[in-house]
Protein backbone atom coordinates (compact mmCIF):
# COMPACT_ATOMS: atom_id res chain seq x y z
CA UNK A 1 0.00 0.00 0.00
CA UNK A 2 2.60 2.16 0.83
CA UNK A 3 4.96 1.93 -2.09
CA UNK A 4 2.25 2.26 -4.32
CA UNK A 5 1.57 5.35 -2.63
CA UNK A 6 4.41 6.72 -2.16
CA UNK A 7 5.52 6.09 -6.07
CA UNK A 8 2.30 6.66 -8.10
CA UNK A 9 4.39 7.69 -11.18
CA UNK A 10 5.70 4.08 -11.31
CA UNK A 11 2.72 3.18 -12.88
CA UNK A 12 1.80 3.64 -16.48
CA UNK A 13 -0.14 6.45 -17.02
CA UNK A 14 -2.78 4.96 -19.18
CA UNK A 15 -3.44 2.10 -17.13
CA UNK A 16 -3.54 5.12 -14.32
CA UNK A 17 -6.48 6.26 -16.43
CA UNK A 18 -8.46 2.94 -16.24
CA UNK A 19 -7.70 2.37 -12.45
CA UNK A 20 -8.70 5.26 -10.99
CA UNK A 21 -12.27 5.25 -11.96
CA UNK A 22 -12.35 1.49 -10.15
CA UNK A 23 -11.16 2.50 -7.08
CA UNK A 24 -9.73 6.14 -5.63
CA UNK A 25 -12.30 7.94 -7.99
CA UNK A 26 -15.12 5.67 -8.02
CA UNK A 27 -17.88 7.66 -9.46
CA UNK A 28 -20.51 6.56 -6.76
CA UNK A 29 -18.74 5.61 -3.51
CA UNK A 30 -16.05 8.52 -3.80
CA UNK A 31 -17.16 11.25 -6.25
CA UNK A 32 -21.18 10.37 -5.34
CA UNK A 33 -22.03 11.16 -8.93
CA UNK A 34 -25.12 8.87 -10.46
CA UNK A 35 -26.89 7.88 -7.33
CA UNK A 36 -30.20 7.96 -8.99
CA UNK A 37 -30.01 4.75 -11.10
CA UNK A 38 -27.34 3.59 -8.09
CA UNK A 39 -30.04 2.82 -6.01
CA UNK A 40 -33.31 2.58 -7.83
CA UNK A 41 -32.46 -0.02 -9.94
CA UNK A 42 -30.21 -2.11 -7.95
CA UNK A 43 -32.57 -4.08 -6.88
CA UNK A 44 -31.15 -7.17 -8.30
CA UNK A 45 -27.38 -8.08 -9.55
CA UNK A 46 -28.92 -8.54 -12.92
CA UNK A 47 -30.23 -5.43 -13.07
CA UNK A 48 -27.29 -3.48 -11.87
CA UNK A 49 -24.99 -5.06 -14.25
CA UNK A 50 -27.29 -4.27 -16.93
CA UNK A 51 -27.32 -0.66 -15.53
CA UNK A 52 -23.66 -0.78 -15.67
CA UNK A 53 -23.18 -2.01 -18.68
CA UNK A 54 -25.39 0.63 -20.97
CA UNK A 55 -23.80 3.15 -18.58
CA UNK A 56 -20.09 2.29 -19.51
CA UNK A 57 -21.20 2.17 -23.17
CA UNK A 58 -22.61 5.80 -23.01
CA UNK A 59 -19.68 6.85 -21.05
CA UNK A 60 -17.26 5.37 -23.63
CA UNK A 61 -18.50 6.56 -26.61
CA UNK A 62 -19.39 10.05 -25.50
CA UNK A 63 -16.34 10.82 -24.16
CA UNK A 64 -14.43 9.44 -27.79
CA UNK A 65 -16.96 11.97 -29.63
CA UNK A 66 -16.85 14.96 -27.37
CA UNK A 67 -12.78 14.19 -27.21
CA UNK A 68 -12.51 14.19 -30.94
CA UNK A 69 -14.92 17.39 -31.61
CA UNK A 70 -13.57 19.38 -28.53
CA UNK A 71 -11.93 22.07 -30.71
CA UNK A 72 -14.69 22.33 -32.55
CA UNK A 73 -17.64 23.07 -30.17
CA UNK A 74 -17.30 26.14 -29.05
CA UNK A 75 -16.92 27.08 -25.34
CA UNK A 76 -20.14 28.89 -24.83
CA UNK A 77 -22.39 26.21 -25.84
CA UNK A 78 -20.25 23.08 -24.94
CA UNK A 79 -22.99 21.75 -22.43
CA UNK A 80 -25.67 21.26 -24.50
CA UNK A 81 -23.93 20.13 -27.12
CA UNK A 82 -22.54 17.30 -24.75
CA UNK A 83 -26.21 16.82 -23.75
CA UNK A 84 -27.00 16.15 -26.94
CA UNK A 85 -24.58 14.14 -27.96
CA UNK A 86 -25.36 11.82 -24.43
CA UNK A 87 -28.85 11.53 -25.35
CA UNK A 88 -28.07 10.49 -28.81
CA UNK A 89 -25.65 7.61 -27.37
CA UNK A 90 -28.33 7.17 -24.90
CA UNK A 91 -31.48 6.36 -27.71
CA UNK A 92 -29.27 3.95 -29.48
CA UNK A 93 -28.84 1.64 -26.08
CA UNK A 94 -32.31 2.09 -25.25
CA UNK A 95 -33.18 0.96 -28.95
CA UNK A 96 -30.60 -2.01 -28.32
CA UNK A 97 -32.28 -3.03 -24.99
CA UNK A 98 -35.60 -2.60 -26.01
CA UNK A 99 -35.07 -5.09 -29.26
CA UNK A 100 -32.72 -7.70 -27.08
CA UNK A 101 -33.17 -7.58 -23.93
CA UNK A 102 -36.87 -6.85 -23.41
CA UNK A 103 -36.93 -8.41 -20.00
CA UNK A 104 -34.30 -5.87 -18.92
CA UNK A 105 -35.98 -3.13 -20.20
CA UNK A 106 -38.85 -4.03 -18.25
CA UNK A 107 -37.06 -4.19 -15.01
CA UNK A 108 -34.61 -0.94 -16.02
CA UNK A 109 -37.50 1.33 -17.16
CA UNK A 110 -37.61 5.10 -17.32
CA UNK A 111 -33.93 4.63 -15.84
CA UNK A 112 -32.43 3.66 -19.56
CA UNK A 113 -33.61 7.48 -21.14
CA UNK A 114 -32.16 8.79 -17.57
CA UNK A 115 -28.39 7.83 -18.20
CA UNK A 116 -29.20 10.99 -20.18
CA UNK A 117 -28.87 13.19 -17.09
CA UNK A 118 -26.75 11.03 -15.15
CA UNK A 119 -24.21 13.23 -13.54
CA UNK A 120 -21.15 10.90 -14.48
CA UNK A 121 -21.45 11.08 -18.17
CA UNK A 122 -21.80 14.57 -18.45
CA UNK A 123 -19.32 15.14 -15.52
CA UNK A 124 -16.66 13.44 -17.24
CA UNK A 125 -16.74 14.77 -20.21
CA UNK A 126 -16.76 18.27 -18.97
CA UNK A 127 -13.95 18.05 -16.78
CA UNK A 128 -11.59 15.04 -18.87
CA UNK A 129 -12.98 14.47 -22.40
CA UNK A 130 -13.65 18.08 -23.41
CA UNK A 131 -9.66 18.81 -22.39
CA UNK A 132 -7.42 15.44 -23.49
CA UNK A 133 -7.23 13.12 -26.48
CA UNK A 134 -9.53 10.29 -27.74
CA UNK A 135 -7.33 7.62 -26.48
CA UNK A 136 -6.88 8.73 -22.73
CA UNK A 137 -10.35 9.72 -22.57
CA UNK A 138 -11.42 6.54 -23.84
CA UNK A 139 -9.80 5.09 -21.33
CA UNK A 140 -11.06 7.44 -18.59
CA UNK A 141 -14.66 6.52 -19.81
CA UNK A 142 -14.10 2.65 -19.82
CA UNK A 143 -12.51 3.11 -16.21
CA UNK A 144 -15.21 5.35 -15.08
CA UNK A 145 -17.92 2.60 -16.17
CA UNK A 146 -16.40 -0.26 -14.84
CA UNK A 147 -15.96 1.64 -11.68
CA UNK A 148 -19.65 2.49 -11.80
CA UNK A 149 -21.04 -0.86 -13.19
CA UNK A 150 -18.67 -2.29 -10.02
CA UNK A 151 -20.32 -0.38 -7.36
CA UNK A 152 -24.19 -0.65 -8.79
CA UNK A 153 -22.96 -4.69 -8.91
CA UNK A 154 -22.18 -4.64 -4.95
CA UNK A 155 -25.14 -2.86 -3.84
CA UNK A 156 -27.23 -5.17 -6.14
CA UNK A 157 -25.39 -8.45 -4.73
CA UNK A 158 -26.24 -6.54 -0.99
CA UNK A 159 -29.75 -6.13 -1.45
CA UNK A 160 -29.85 -9.41 -3.53
CA UNK A 161 -28.61 -11.82 -0.99
CA UNK A 162 -30.61 -9.72 1.83
CA UNK A 163 -33.76 -8.62 0.48
CA UNK A 164 -35.10 -11.97 -1.68
CA UNK A 165 -32.45 -14.45 -0.31
CA UNK A 166 -30.77 -14.73 -3.53
CA UNK A 167 -27.71 -14.53 -6.20
CA UNK A 168 -28.37 -13.63 -10.08
CA UNK A 169 -31.60 -15.24 -9.73
CA UNK A 170 -30.41 -18.53 -7.88
CA UNK A 171 -32.06 -18.96 -4.47
CA UNK A 172 -30.57 -19.99 -1.35
CA UNK A 173 -32.55 -18.79 1.21
CA UNK A 174 -36.47 -19.93 -0.03
CA UNK A 175 -39.31 -18.35 1.45
CA UNK A 176 -40.48 -20.43 4.16
CA UNK A 177 -36.79 -21.35 6.03
CA UNK A 178 -36.78 -20.17 9.64
CA UNK A 179 -34.57 -17.10 8.67
CA UNK A 180 -36.67 -15.43 5.76
CA UNK A 181 -35.07 -12.99 3.45
CA UNK A 182 -35.92 -9.25 4.59
CA UNK A 183 -37.92 -7.95 2.02
CA UNK A 184 -37.14 -4.24 3.62
CA UNK A 185 -33.53 -4.50 1.11
CA UNK A 186 -35.05 -4.16 -2.36
CA UNK A 187 -37.71 -1.46 -1.12
CA UNK A 188 -36.70 1.68 -1.34
CA UNK A 189 -35.98 2.66 2.19
CA UNK A 190 -33.51 -0.46 2.10
CA UNK A 191 -31.97 1.05 -1.21
CA UNK A 192 -31.03 4.32 1.04
CA UNK A 193 -30.47 1.93 3.70
CA UNK A 194 -27.47 -0.14 1.86
CA UNK A 195 -25.74 2.83 0.40
CA UNK A 196 -25.32 5.03 3.40
CA UNK A 197 -23.86 1.45 4.97
CA UNK A 198 -21.83 1.14 1.69
CA UNK A 199 -20.47 4.75 1.71
CA UNK A 200 -19.51 4.47 5.51
CA UNK A 201 -17.38 1.32 4.52
CA UNK A 202 -15.84 3.55 1.27
CA UNK A 203 -14.88 6.25 3.44
CA UNK A 204 -13.41 4.23 6.20
CA UNK A 205 -11.61 2.42 3.46
CA UNK A 206 -9.77 5.47 1.97
CA UNK A 207 -9.25 6.98 5.16
CA UNK A 208 -7.19 4.35 5.81
CA UNK A 209 -5.18 3.97 2.58
CA UNK A 210 -4.44 7.41 2.40
CA UNK A 211 -3.48 7.54 6.32
CA UNK A 212 -6.16 9.30 7.52
CA UNK A 213 -4.63 12.67 6.06
CA UNK A 214 -8.23 14.60 6.62
CA UNK A 215 -10.27 12.52 3.64
CA UNK A 216 -13.41 13.17 6.09
CA UNK A 217 -14.87 15.40 3.02
CA UNK A 218 -18.19 14.52 4.59
CA UNK A 219 -19.45 16.87 1.61
CA UNK A 220 -21.10 15.84 -1.13
CA UNK A 221 -19.53 16.06 -4.74
CA UNK A 222 -16.32 15.63 -3.55
CA UNK A 223 -15.35 15.25 -7.47
CA UNK A 224 -16.79 19.88 -7.34
CA UNK A 225 -13.84 20.10 -4.74
CA UNK A 226 -10.90 19.86 -7.88
CA UNK A 227 -13.19 20.86 -10.25
CA UNK A 228 -15.94 23.94 -9.76
CA UNK A 229 -17.73 23.26 -13.26
CA UNK A 230 -18.67 19.42 -11.68
CA UNK A 231 -20.99 21.13 -9.32
CA UNK A 232 -23.15 23.01 -12.07
CA UNK A 233 -23.35 19.62 -13.84
CA UNK A 234 -24.76 17.58 -10.92
CA UNK A 235 -27.92 19.63 -9.92
CA UNK A 236 -27.14 21.58 -7.36
CA UNK A 237 -24.76 19.12 -5.07
CA UNK A 238 -22.26 21.36 -2.60
CA UNK A 239 -24.28 24.23 -3.24
CA UNK A 240 -25.95 23.80 0.09
CA UNK A 241 -22.74 25.19 1.52
CA UNK A 242 -22.21 28.04 -0.29
CA UNK A 243 -25.51 29.03 0.26
CA UNK A 244 -25.52 29.22 3.84
CA UNK A 245 -22.29 31.44 4.20
CA UNK A 246 -23.01 34.02 1.28
CA UNK A 247 -25.89 33.99 -1.09
CA UNK A 248 -24.24 33.93 -4.72
CA UNK A 249 -26.08 37.13 -6.15
CA UNK A 250 -27.57 36.50 -9.25
CA UNK A 251 -24.41 37.68 -11.75
CA UNK A 252 -22.10 35.30 -10.02
CA UNK A 253 -23.91 32.38 -10.10
CA UNK A 254 -24.07 33.46 -13.85
CA UNK A 255 -20.48 33.67 -14.07
CA UNK A 256 -20.06 30.32 -12.14
CA UNK A 257 -22.41 28.70 -14.17
CA UNK A 258 -20.76 29.63 -17.42
CA UNK A 259 -17.40 28.48 -15.98
CA UNK A 260 -15.63 31.01 -17.20
CA UNK A 261 -14.20 31.07 -13.72
CA UNK A 262 -11.27 28.97 -14.85
CA UNK B 1 -62.33 14.52 -10.44
CA UNK B 2 -61.73 11.21 -8.27
CA UNK B 3 -58.77 10.00 -10.59
CA UNK B 4 -57.05 13.75 -10.70
CA UNK B 5 -56.82 13.38 -7.19
CA UNK B 6 -55.65 9.76 -7.37
CA UNK B 7 -53.02 11.31 -9.37
CA UNK B 8 -52.43 13.71 -7.28
CA UNK B 9 -51.96 12.13 -4.14
CA UNK B 10 -50.06 9.08 -5.59
CA UNK B 11 -47.82 11.44 -7.15
CA UNK B 12 -47.09 13.21 -3.61
CA UNK B 13 -47.27 10.24 -1.03
CA UNK B 14 -47.26 6.85 -2.65
CA UNK B 15 -44.78 7.23 -5.56
CA UNK B 16 -42.67 10.08 -4.16
CA UNK B 17 -40.45 11.07 -6.68
CA UNK B 18 -37.42 11.41 -4.16
CA UNK B 19 -38.23 8.35 -1.73
CA UNK B 20 -40.00 5.91 -4.31
CA UNK B 21 -38.45 6.43 -6.98
CA UNK B 22 -35.25 7.70 -6.63
CA UNK B 23 -35.33 10.82 -8.76
CA UNK B 24 -33.93 13.83 -7.91
CA UNK B 25 -31.01 12.68 -5.30
CA UNK B 26 -28.60 14.98 -6.32
CA UNK B 27 -30.28 18.33 -4.54
CA UNK B 28 -32.06 15.71 -2.45
CA UNK B 29 -28.55 15.24 -0.92
CA UNK B 30 -26.85 18.59 -2.08
CA UNK B 31 -29.08 21.60 -1.24
CA UNK B 32 -31.26 20.14 1.90
CA UNK B 33 -28.55 21.57 4.53
CA UNK B 34 -31.07 23.78 5.49
CA UNK B 35 -34.71 24.70 5.22
CA UNK B 36 -34.29 27.72 3.52
CA UNK B 37 -32.11 26.62 -0.04
CA UNK B 38 -34.27 23.80 -0.17
CA UNK B 39 -37.64 25.57 -0.42
CA UNK B 40 -36.02 27.60 -3.00
CA UNK B 41 -34.57 24.62 -4.92
CA UNK B 42 -38.31 23.44 -4.40
CA UNK B 43 -40.24 26.00 -5.81
CA UNK B 44 -37.13 26.76 -8.95
CA UNK B 45 -38.39 22.14 -9.62
CA UNK B 46 -42.17 22.69 -9.20
CA UNK B 47 -42.19 25.29 -11.82
CA UNK B 48 -39.65 23.86 -14.36
CA UNK B 49 -41.85 21.03 -13.96
CA UNK B 50 -45.00 22.42 -14.53
CA UNK B 51 -43.59 24.59 -17.66
CA UNK B 52 -41.90 21.73 -19.17
CA UNK B 53 -44.79 19.14 -18.45
CA UNK B 54 -46.67 21.68 -20.50
CA UNK B 55 -44.36 21.99 -23.01
CA UNK B 56 -43.10 18.65 -23.75
CA UNK B 57 -46.77 16.83 -23.55
CA UNK B 58 -47.74 18.54 -27.03
CA UNK B 59 -44.87 18.54 -28.41
CA UNK B 60 -44.94 14.73 -28.25
CA UNK B 61 -48.50 13.63 -28.93
CA UNK B 62 -48.89 16.43 -31.63
CA UNK B 63 -45.60 16.35 -33.29
CA UNK B 64 -43.23 13.31 -32.63
CA UNK B 65 -45.82 10.47 -32.16
CA UNK B 66 -47.68 11.34 -35.69
CA UNK B 67 -44.73 11.55 -37.64
CA UNK B 68 -43.45 7.61 -36.37
CA UNK B 69 -40.18 10.10 -33.99
CA UNK B 70 -41.29 8.49 -30.39
CA UNK B 71 -37.65 7.23 -30.64
CA UNK B 72 -36.66 10.56 -30.55
CA UNK B 73 -38.09 11.53 -27.59
CA UNK B 74 -35.44 11.71 -25.21
CA UNK B 75 -33.24 13.65 -27.25
CA UNK B 76 -35.69 16.04 -28.04
CA UNK B 77 -37.12 16.55 -24.33
CA UNK B 78 -33.92 17.21 -22.44
CA UNK B 79 -33.06 19.34 -25.75
CA UNK B 80 -36.44 21.06 -24.48
CA UNK B 81 -36.04 21.24 -20.87
CA UNK B 82 -32.68 22.67 -21.03
CA UNK B 83 -33.50 25.47 -23.58
CA UNK B 84 -37.01 25.93 -21.16
CA UNK B 85 -34.91 26.69 -18.54
CA UNK B 86 -32.53 29.16 -20.03
CA UNK B 87 -35.38 31.24 -21.60
CA UNK B 88 -37.01 30.75 -17.84
CA UNK B 89 -34.19 32.37 -16.71
CA UNK B 90 -33.97 35.03 -19.03
CA UNK B 91 -37.87 36.23 -18.49
CA UNK B 92 -37.48 36.13 -15.00
CA UNK B 93 -34.30 38.44 -15.16
CA UNK B 94 -36.15 41.12 -17.02
CA UNK B 95 -39.70 40.96 -16.09
CA UNK B 96 -40.19 39.61 -12.48
CA UNK B 97 -36.63 40.56 -10.71
CA UNK B 98 -37.62 39.37 -7.10
CA UNK B 99 -39.30 35.95 -8.26
CA UNK B 100 -35.39 35.83 -10.13
CA UNK B 101 -33.35 36.54 -7.24
CA UNK B 102 -34.84 33.73 -5.31
CA UNK B 103 -35.20 31.36 -7.71
CA UNK B 104 -32.35 32.44 -10.18
CA UNK B 105 -29.22 30.66 -8.49
CA UNK B 106 -31.59 27.03 -8.43
CA UNK B 107 -32.89 27.10 -12.39
CA UNK B 108 -29.52 26.61 -14.18
CA UNK B 109 -28.74 23.24 -11.57
CA UNK B 110 -31.84 21.31 -12.12
CA UNK B 111 -31.60 21.22 -16.02
CA UNK B 112 -29.86 17.75 -15.51
CA UNK B 113 -32.26 17.07 -12.30
CA UNK B 114 -33.59 13.66 -13.44
CA UNK B 115 -36.64 14.56 -11.54
CA UNK B 116 -37.33 16.54 -14.55
CA UNK B 117 -36.44 14.60 -17.18
CA UNK B 118 -37.72 11.79 -15.66
CA UNK B 119 -41.54 13.35 -15.06
CA UNK B 120 -41.97 13.84 -18.99
CA UNK B 121 -41.10 10.94 -19.94
CA UNK B 122 -43.00 9.28 -17.11
CA UNK B 123 -46.35 11.27 -18.13
CA UNK B 124 -45.95 9.82 -22.02
CA UNK B 125 -45.10 6.30 -20.14
CA UNK B 126 -48.28 5.77 -18.53
CA UNK B 127 -50.40 7.61 -21.44
CA UNK B 128 -52.00 10.54 -19.33
CA UNK B 129 -53.91 12.85 -21.00
CA UNK B 130 -52.62 16.65 -20.81
CA UNK B 131 -54.63 17.52 -17.36
CA UNK B 132 -53.63 14.86 -16.03
CA UNK B 133 -50.13 15.02 -16.91
CA UNK B 134 -50.70 18.58 -15.30
CA UNK B 135 -51.64 17.49 -12.20
CA UNK B 136 -48.91 14.78 -11.84
CA UNK B 137 -46.54 17.40 -12.57
CA UNK B 138 -47.91 19.47 -9.68
CA UNK B 139 -47.90 16.77 -7.49
CA UNK B 140 -44.34 15.35 -8.52
CA UNK B 141 -43.16 18.73 -7.45
CA UNK B 142 -45.08 19.17 -4.05
CA UNK B 143 -43.61 15.51 -3.43
CA UNK B 144 -40.71 16.45 -4.01
CA UNK B 145 -40.91 19.50 -1.85
CA UNK B 146 -42.09 17.62 0.85
CA UNK B 147 -39.61 15.09 0.86
CA UNK B 148 -36.97 17.98 0.42
CA UNK B 149 -38.07 20.54 3.21
CA UNK B 150 -38.72 16.90 5.56
CA UNK B 151 -34.96 15.65 4.97
CA UNK B 152 -33.87 19.10 5.68
CA UNK B 153 -35.40 19.57 8.85
CA UNK B 154 -34.01 16.38 10.15
CA UNK B 155 -30.30 17.09 8.85
CA UNK B 156 -30.51 20.12 10.81
CA UNK B 157 -31.02 18.31 13.83
CA UNK B 158 -28.32 15.56 12.92
CA UNK B 159 -25.81 18.75 12.74
CA UNK B 160 -26.09 19.09 16.51
CA UNK B 161 -26.06 15.36 17.57
CA UNK B 162 -23.17 13.07 18.13
CA UNK B 163 -22.80 10.41 15.09
CA UNK B 164 -19.85 7.62 15.30
CA UNK B 165 -17.17 8.90 13.22
CA UNK B 166 -17.63 6.16 10.41
CA UNK B 167 -21.13 7.44 9.58
CA UNK B 168 -20.53 11.13 9.75
CA UNK B 169 -22.18 13.41 7.08
CA UNK B 170 -23.61 11.10 4.01
CA UNK B 171 -23.66 7.79 5.78
CA UNK B 172 -25.90 9.32 8.72
CA UNK B 173 -27.79 11.43 6.31
CA UNK B 174 -28.99 8.11 3.56
CA UNK B 175 -29.87 6.41 6.74
CA UNK B 176 -32.10 8.85 8.12
CA UNK B 177 -33.64 8.71 4.24
CA UNK B 178 -34.15 5.78 4.48
CA UNK B 179 -36.16 5.80 8.03
CA UNK B 180 -38.46 8.55 6.29
CA UNK B 181 -38.89 6.29 2.94
CA UNK B 182 -40.30 3.77 5.64
CA UNK B 183 -42.69 6.19 7.20
CA UNK B 184 -43.57 7.31 3.61
CA UNK B 185 -43.60 3.16 2.35
CA UNK B 186 -46.60 3.42 4.82
CA UNK B 187 -48.83 5.53 2.63
CA UNK B 188 -48.82 2.53 0.05
CA UNK B 189 -52.76 1.47 0.80
CA UNK B 190 -53.62 5.07 1.21
CA UNK B 191 -54.77 5.68 -1.76
CA UNK B 192 -57.12 2.30 -2.54
CA UNK B 193 -58.56 3.37 1.21
CA UNK B 194 -59.51 6.60 0.75
CA UNK B 195 -60.57 6.06 -2.82
CA UNK B 196 -61.52 2.42 -3.44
Amino acid sequence: MASQKERPKNKPPLLNEITKGVLRENPVFRLLLGICPALAVTTSVENSLGMGIASTFVLLSANLVVSLLRNIIPSKVRIPAFIIIISGFVTVVHMVIQAFFPDLNESLGIYIPLITVNCIILGRAEIFASKRPPFPSVLDGLGMGIGYTVALVSIGLVREVLGSGAILGFQFISADAYIRPLMIMILPPGGFFVFGILVAFAQKLSERIENGSSTGDTDLCAGAVNDRSACVICGGCSLGDRAKTTPMDPEQAKHHKRGDSE
Amino acid sequence: MREFLIILFSAILVNNFVLTRFLGLCPFLGVSKNIKTALGMSYAVIFVMIISTAITWPLFNYILYPRDLAYMQTVIFILVIASLVQITEMFLKKLIPPLYSSLGIFLPLITTNCAILGLTILNIDEGYSFVESMIHAVGAGIGFMLALVLFSGIRTKLEHSEVPRMMQGLPIALVSASLIAIAFYGFKDLIEQLFG
